[in-house]
């Protein structure tokens, strides 16, 4: 509820901007004729809009205030509005059905740069599937997951380079390469948690891409790799326009894999065992849990996919040097996690789609383009902070026990 | 009767402090026992040394299981030593928040079960049956801890005496011969101590588990107990049923103080 409160503050919240700005928004003084030019017309704008966008804010504040008492007082299970919406079949059906036909039709209906757009984004999709492993499940927190996408990319276009290995080939061994270098990375941060993971992790990512950069006998150096062949078709000449469609639809299938692979896992054995590792590491190991497995089997499974997008990747744009893979990239996926909703696979595809595309849609308003991107994720942060589509887990659920009925209460 | 857990000599220092020093402990088979002393005393990091979470200094920790040979702790991971048949509980509830109950008994079953990365993608019928079984005996022991009323709700949504419970559960579910209690009662009222008190009891008789337990209340103690061990600055006081160690004048010191006028 709104009260002449409320009103009170966002007026002196928007004389003190008013005030603020006064010297910078108002006053112009031209030093050449020597005169002082008061545009007070601005100051009224300044004044207009801190109070508009001071009430919204203390909306919203309240509005979510009041959300968490309802969450609290009242005991029905407040499921959010997508997983209720998904598991209703009128809605679930038909928006199934619209989403298969939108994803078939995408390529043909939107021009190449879309598609391609699209692409990037369904990569992704991919590798924050992965990276939702490491950091969603098993609770640790990667910032130097672009390593395993650089290890992919190159292995795909170092390997062409040299043997001639086709993209076909290439893409189980760079997700086995991937793998090997989660192991690899895996033993020294095994005592780590939290920070200090954060941290040796981030040094892992740098020094992969140091490497590439400087090591240019084996990598080609900051000049990169050209010329990386797109993924075959049995051989089929294939243009530019359905090439592109192909590897759209090459990445679809991938994603599905991925979907498929990743829900499997976390309703697994080992799936408890990450979630079990994140919540409390100490008393998971006492229950027989191996933690040395437990974490390398969370950090190579996540590389693994990691690896198979950084093959696409290389695929797709055809070159690739070393600045593709700097930690503004991990952040981003990272990002993509955080803000879809961690340890929620929904979620992460839908902070994939919106990190990827906002971007690229606000290039209209190319100079505030990373302006608008920081807000959002600001107040996402704010409203939001468990992601767009928190994580309604899958638990499991006790049904009865054999053909005997439910049996509830002691 | 046979021994199930030997330990001898166990010392553990930090640094110049010397937490344990040269600590001798036997439980036997189907046996109570109880380790108390004062606070600080040295009984949670004893636990701590057994399970495989610190390496103490010297000494030697012997695990006898009913079939096979003894098993050397010393050295061996916590999750090898819960492999081996010795679960323990934590004195500060360490169980898994956001999982539900049904699912912390689940984890309590991982040790005995091998199902991999490939069994969890392909889900082969052997997986499957498996994954079916691990709810029914994990539920069943719940059945068994009482405990079935909650098994869908999250862990960290229990009653603080139903979360003591399950972490119980959760060890047994690991299917030790032998399970370490830190402290089951505390913070319980007269009514869940009486309880727990009912539960030890029976988990021993039915599970055919033997129990080392770390407690301060001695009521609980003393009616639990066959035998009972004093620890004090690390070192063994005492050693004895329950009657001796209420009237061992060591025991009473070490409670109560010294008089000084004697």
């Amino acid at each position: 509820m709104m009260t002449l409160q409320e009103i009170k503050k966002s007026l002196f919240t928007s004389l003190w901007f008013m005030f603020l700005t006064f010297p910078i928004m108002v006053i112009k003084v031209n030093t050449i004729e020597k005169t002082i030019e008061w545009r007070w017309e601005r100051m009224a704008a300044v004044g207009l809009g801190a109070f508009v966008l001071s009430f919204v804010w203390r909306y919203l504040i309240q509005r979510k205030e009041a959300g968490k008492k309802r969450a609290e007082v009242g005991s029905e299970d407040k499921v959010p509005l997508i997983p209720r919406l998904m598991s209703d079949r009128r809605f679930y059906m038909p928006g199934l059905m619209a989403t298969i036909v939108m994803v078939v039709a995408f390529p043909f209906v939107f021009s190449l740069y879309q598609t391609n757009v699209m692409i990037t984004a369904l990569i992704y999709v991919v590798v924050g599937l992965g990276l939702n492993i490491v950091v969603g499940l098993a609770g640790l927190l990667d910032l130097g997951y672009v390593a395993f996408y650089a290890v992919g990319a190159y292995s795909y276009a170092l390997l062409n380079v040299h043997y001639g290995v086709t993209f076909w080939m290439a893409l189980p061994i760079g997700a086995a390469l991937a793998f090997l270098f989660g192991i690899l990375l895996g033993f020294p941060v095994l005592r780590l948690r939290g920070d200090y993971l954060a941290i040796v992790t981030l040094g892992f990512g740098e020094i992969i891409r140091l490497v590439l950069e400087n090591w240019n006998e084996f990598s080609f150096g900051p000049s990169g790799i050209a010329n990386i062949p797109k993924p075959g078709l049995f051989g089929l000449d294939l243009s530019l326009q359905q090439s592109t469609t192909f590897i759209y639809f090459l990445m679809i299938g991938l994603a599905l894999m991925t979907i498929f692979v990743v829900r499997r896992l976390q309703d697994s054995r080992i799936g408890r065992a990450w979630i079990a590792l994140r919540e409390d590491e100490v008393a998971c190991q006492a229950m027989g849990i191996d933690k040395t497995r437990t974490k390398l089997s969370a950090f190579a499974l996540g590389a693994t996919w990691a690896g198979m997008g950084g093959v696409v990747f290389a695929a797709k744009t055809t070159f690739i040097n070393p600045t593709s893979f700097t930690i503004w990239e991990s952040i981003i996926i990272l990002c993509v996690v955080v803000l879809g909703g961690m340890g929620s696979i929904l979620g992460v595809i839908v902070g994939a789609l919106i990190l990827i595309l906002l971007p690229e849609y606000l290039r209209a308003f190319s100079e505030f383009r990373m302006l608008i991107f920081g807000v959002i994720l600001v107040m996402m942060m704010v409203f939001r902070p468990g992601g767009i589509i928190s994580d309604v887990r899958r638990t499991y659920k006790f049904e009865g026990l054999g053909n005997k009925a439910e049996n509830r209460g002691e | 009767m046979k021994a199930v857990l030997e330990v001898s000599q166990l010392t553990m220092d930090f640094g110049g402090l010397r937490a344990l020093d040269h600590i001798d402990l036997e439980v036997r088979e189907g046996e109570i026992v109880a380790l108390i002393g004062p606070n600080g005393a040295g009984k949670t990091t004893f636990f701590n040394c057994i399970t495989g979470i610190y390496t103490p200094t010297d000494g030697n920790m012997q695990l006898m299981p009913a079939e096979g040979a003894p098993v050397r702790l010393n050295g061996l991971k916590p999750n090898k030593v819960t492999e081996n048949g010795m679960a323990r509980t934590f004195q500060n509830i360490r169980l898994f928040q956001n999982m539900t109950v049904l699912e912390n008994v689940m984890i309590g079953r991982h040790c005995r079960l091998h199902s991999g990365i490939p069994g969890a993608v392909f889900r082969p019928p052997a997986n499957r049956r498996e994954e079916k079984q691990i709810v029914e005996d994990s539920y069943r022991m719940l059945e068994k801890i009482g405990l079935t009323g909650y098994v869908n709700e999250f862990a960290k949504n229990l009653p603080y005496g139903a979360q003591r419970r399950l972490e119980i559960a959760r060890a047994l579910a690991t299917e030790p011969f032998i399970l370490l209690l830190d402290e089951p009662a505390a913070g319980m009222n007269a009514q869940e101590t009486k309880e727990l008190d009912d539960l030890i009891v029976r988990i021993r008789d039915q599970e055919q588990v033997s129990i080392l337990l770390i407690e301060h209340d001695m009521k609980l103690v003393m009616s639990l107990s066959d035998r009972i061990y004093v620890v004090d600055y690390g070192k063994r006081i005492a050693e004895g049923n329950p009657e001796a160690i209420k009237n061992d004048p060591a025991v009473i010191k070490a409670y109560l103080g010294e008089e000084i006028d004697a």
